[in-house]
């Protein structure tokens, strides 16, 4: 059925405003959530979220969920034959600050099986949930890591026809951010759709 | 900016989104509420078990709201669930008063509704009505829709019970939902 053109009242131009309670200690640290330290390879992931119009987005929640170092969610659905790591659940969150960036620290997620087809591996992604100004805004996405060379042989990689835009879905390695004798970082920007708009700031303007 | 692409939400997105998604009802004032629940389901009526759905909308005043709930953190107006195995959810809101078009209109009571699930690279966007409504029929969004298809976005209420609606979203078919331009 084709699609109806999109309205665009005051519905759509508004949008839900999270705020910080909903963020709990290590929430921005998938390492650091149990007992112990979570397994694989520690890295850091920051980046600014911004809108069409290059304008820092701020206090946009961002929600990211990810497989452990083996390959595997913690999930009753994923059936794959490699180790849960007890100390390491797989979801993290936080919301920009005043420009538009976020960090989180993690562990490099592990390609793994999905039976989609004969020999089908996912490369390493880190699933990514925003919310920025406006319900239109809202993306879900999935963050990539650079040098993958399972991506070109990923469906779901490449469901994005665009060349370019696929390589927007590839972090870089931020050797600048990086910790010596710790942690490598990754850089990963994200552009939300809508330009600058104030939802709140007088009242129904249409 | 181009904008980021999308990609899908996968099977696995509990992980991350669960925190927000409602337990119970979220009751945040004495205000009136209502409960909406439903199905999500496929084309020929396979229940799609892995959705999730994000209903943004206003408040019993038609105002939208910048303030969260004292009750659980989360926004007022927003609400996330998934659906069951069988494809169903449910949940409990203020009743969204009209809105204001800013033209001396006002749009009839409803929700935007975001649809996420597995087999979809991008999320839909739909809206909810409330079937009792007169203000339906000259709401200007449904007075978009061709009117053969207008009951796919009307939520109906049970017999018994005027404050539950039921609504169901179907992703394909003859009956499909009508999902706006992204």
């Amino acid at each position: 059925m084709p699609l109806v053109l999109q309205p665009e009242t005051l519905t759509e131009r508004t949008g839900p405003v999270f705020g910080h309670q909903l963020i709990r200690k290590n929430d921005n640290d998938l390492t650091a959530q149990h007992e112990g330290e979570a397994l694989g390879e520690r890295i850091f992931v920051h980046g600014r979220v911004r809108d069409e119009d290059g304008r820092p987005v701020r206090g946009a929640l961002v929600e990211v969920w990810q497989a452990n170092a083996a390959g595997r969610y913690r999930h009753k659905v994923d059936r794959h034959d490699a180790p849960l790591d007890p100390n390491f659940s797989g979801a993290g969150r936080l919301l920009t600050d005043d420009e538009g960036r976020y960090f989180f620290k993690t562990i490099k997620p592990g390609p793994y099986p999905w039976g989609n087809h004969y020999n089908a591996w996912r490369p390493a992604h880190i699933h990514f949930s925003l919310f920025g100004a406006g319900i239109l805004s809202r993306l879900v996405t999935q963050m990539y890591f650079p040098g993958d060379p399972l991506q070109p042989l990923d469906p779901i990689f490449n469901s994005i026809p665009d060349q370019g835009a696929r390589q927007r879905l590839v972090s870089n390695l931020d050797m600048e951010r990086s910790q010596p004798d710790y942690a490598l970082a990754y850089a990963f920007d994200i552009v939300l759709r809508g330009s600058h708009d104030t939802p709140f700031e007088g009242a129904a303007k249409r | 900016m181009v904008p980021s692409g999308s990609q899908t939400v996968g099977p696995y997105f509990r992980i991350g989104l669960e925190h927000l998604v409602e337990k119970g009802p979220a009751n945040e004032s004495a205000l009136e509420t209502i409960k909406i629940h439903g199905k999500v389901l496929d084309r020929d009526g396979a229940p799609v078990s892995d959705a999730m759905l994000e209903f943004w909308g206003a408040d019993s005043s038609g105002a939208y709201s910048d303030a969260v709930s004292h009750s659980n953190g989360h926004p007022v107006g927003f609400h996330r669930v998934a659906t069951e195995l069988d494809g169903s959810f449910s949940l409990t809101l203020n009743k969204p008063g009209p809105t204001p078009l800013g033209d001396g209109r006002f749009q009839a009571p409803h929700m935007l509704v975001l649809v996420f699930a597995r087999g979809l690279l991008r999320h839909l966007i739909t809206r909810v009505y409330f079937d009792q409504y007169p203000a339906n029929t000259v709401d200007p969004v449904l007075l978009e829709i061709p009117a053969e298809r207008r009951h796919t976005l009307t939520a109906s209420p049970d017999a018994s019970d005027p404050r539950v609606y039921e609504w169901n979203i179907l992703l394909q078919g003859d009956n499909e939902t009508v999902f706006f331009a992204w």
